[in-house]
């Protein structure tokens, strides 16, 4: 057969004038619109909380000093001290990331650096799958497993509802996410700088901790934030097993209400539109809105200061 | 100079076959490797080059169901024995690789980092600046030691990974291509490093680069697959590097050195 690649007859004429493209412009419209919705969609939301939020910041009763320097929120009886919800989000959520982060990583260094590529590929699916168990059945978990445990182990310290059992069930449920995000994260890291570490006679163990989790850091961390946000709106398994009362305490065995429970419960209720406890709900969640901020941005610096960067 | 002397061998191997899985890569090699003496391996592509070098210090083991029949012995230590710790291995026997690879430290902490893993206690910025004067990075790198070593070239990343290598005294240097990422000036300054550091080391190098083996070598290894098409590579002829390039035994080697073939 003659090869007529090799006698290299241009098939097309040539012309070098510049042709319209309408398909590119399509798409490139359609991205640019994407994206403009999503910024458009975060910013509107923000502008609605912060709308409604005035509103109960403007209610004659309601000063800043109250409420930030009061611990007692009852808005309908004129307590406005939002800190109650706010520990109690905040006492939930380092249990959570104080059971996820250790394991996570530890299930993921084991993926990534120990299992034979046959154990990995069995593994990580049944992770995955984890992530999907519904967060009510978390909840339910929390009380009627999680909380009868830590009674039989701490004794009648521990009430029925308390931040203990939801923070390390919300921990269980964010475990997967973040092994399977650090597990991409150091498997991620090339295996040269592996092979460097073994050459200088690095154990497997100094090579892991040492030279491909500091290397992997912006992955970890990413997942990290991402456990942090879910566990700070994380709603249904503090509704369940928390507790349904603002309660200034750190104590991890007593109940209190995070700002997710304390917002599902009320606006489950009967609420007229414009009174306190309405509006009370806007004020909640732009605070949930600047915690999870505040700790993103806190865990994003904490994570750039300590990276190493590859490339 | 000891012409006549007993040549002392650093490192030597005995029927040496290596594996992956079922598949034989390379096949039965028997070379004794002087003290002090650069050993260049050089043949054609996917002959088993790298595989044979990385055999010296145990870094194929982290190939799922490699293996090696045969012996490569050190001081008279199988270094495949039962009782022999791959960990230890790699302490005597560093290696420098293709790429360039630093850790994603500080130029320091490089050289630092392995020195501390190995147990040393002596005074660490000394040592830092003996292995960064060692392969001749010191001048360049003295006011920037906190740097990322990212931010080196990459021939001074390479002559960074020697000098994290050095740091920790090995009694035998490997290196896989060193210089082929590298530009002609880099080059050279790595081939003069291995010069200076054939005083005091032992260096295996595989190289593509026939004139780099003709220029830095002692010893050459002449690499082939075998002829009956079994795809396994072995040494078809090892002698002294000028022997190799002007009067080979072996008509393959003949042709390779000469640009007939590979």
């Amino acid at each position: 057969m003659k090869n007529t690649i090799m006698e290299n007859k241009n098939f097309r004429p040539l012309d070098l004038k510049k042709k319209m493209r309408p398909g590119e412009s399509v798409i490139q419209s359609l991205l640019f619109i994407s994206g403009v919705l999503s910024i458009f969609i975060t910013v509107a939301i923000v502008y609605e909380l912060g709308k409604e939020a005035l509103l109960f910041f403007n209610n004659p009763d309601v000063t800043l000093t109250k409420f930030f320097a009061t611990t007692q929120w009852q808005p309908g009886i004129g307590l406005f001290g939002i800190w109650p919800l706010v520990t109690a989000t905040l006492t939930t959520s380092a249990i959570a990331i104080f059971v996820s982060l250790p394991l996570g990583l530890a299930a993921a260094l084991f993926l990534s650096e120990y299992a034979t590529p046959k154990a990995r590929s069995t593994l990580k699916p049944i992770l995955e799958v984890l992530a999907g168990i519904p967060t009510v059945v978390y909840g339910y978990f929390a009380l009627l497993f999680m909380t009868p445990l830590l009674q039989s182990i701490f004794g009648e310290s521990v009430q029925v509802y308390n931040m203990a059992s939801a923070g390390i069930v919300m921990g269980i449920m964010i475990l997967p996410l973040i092994a399977s995000m650090s597990e991409d994260a150091l498997s991620a890291v090339p295996r040269s700088l592996r092979e460097g570490a073994y050459a200088m006679g690095a154990t497997k163990f100094e090579t892991s901790i040492q030279v491909v989790l500091p290397a992997s850091l912006s992955g970890v961390g990413a997942a990290l934030i991402i456990g942090i946000s879910r566990a700070i709106g994380e709603t249904m398994i503090v509704a369940i097993a928390s507790g349904s009362g603002p309660n200034f305490t750190f104590n991890p065995f007593k109940a209190a209400e995070t700002m997710t429970g304390h917002i599902a419960r009320i606006s489950g209720g009967d609420l007229s539109y414009n009174s306190i406890d309405y509006t009370s709900l806007f004020a909640v969640a732009l605070m949930l809105f600047l915690v999870t901020l505040v700790l993103n941005l806190i865990s994003q610096v904490v994570v750039e200061r300590f990276r190493e960067k590859y490339e | 100079m000891q012409t006549n002397e007993t040549p002392e061998y650093a490192i030597e191997t005995k029927d040496l076959s290596i594996f992956y899985g079922a598949f034989k890569a390379v096949s039965d090699v028997n070379m004794l490797l002087e003290k002090q003496k650069i050993t260049a391996i050089i043949g054609p592509s996917g002959c088993g080059k790298s595989t044979l070098l990385r055999a010296f210090n145990r870094m194929n083991d982290f190939v799922p169901n490699s293996h090696v029949t045969g012996e490569i012995l050190m001081r008279g230590q199988n270094l495949y024995g039962s009782n022999i710790d791959p960990v230890e291995v790699r302490r005597s026997i560093g290696m420098v690789f293709q790429k360039p690879n630093p850790f994603p430290k500080s130029i320091y902490e490089n050289i630092a980092w392995g020195a501390r893993i190995n147990g040393f206690k002596g005074n660490m910025d000394e040592l830092v600046e003996q292995s960064l004067r060692g392969s001749a990075l010191w001048e360049e790198v003295k006011d920037v030691l906190q740097k990322s070593a990212y931010e080196l070239s990459g021939g001074q990343q390479q002559r960074l990974c020697i000098a994290r290598t050095i740091a920790i005294q090995p009694s035998i240097i490997l290196m896989d291509e060193p210089a082929s990422a590298l530009d002609p000036i880099s080059t050279l300054r790595i081939e003069e490093l291995m010069q200076e550091l054939k005083k005091n080391y032992t260096i295996i190098i595989v190289t593509h680069n026939m004139q780099q083996a003709a220029r830095v070598s002692d010893y050459t290894a002449m690499m082939m697959l075998d002829k009956e098409g079994s795809r396994s590579g072995t040494v078809i002829e090892f002698s002294e590097t000028k022997r190799i390039f002007t009067n080979p035994k072996d008509k393959r080697t003949e042709d390779y050195v000469t640009g007939r073939f590979g």
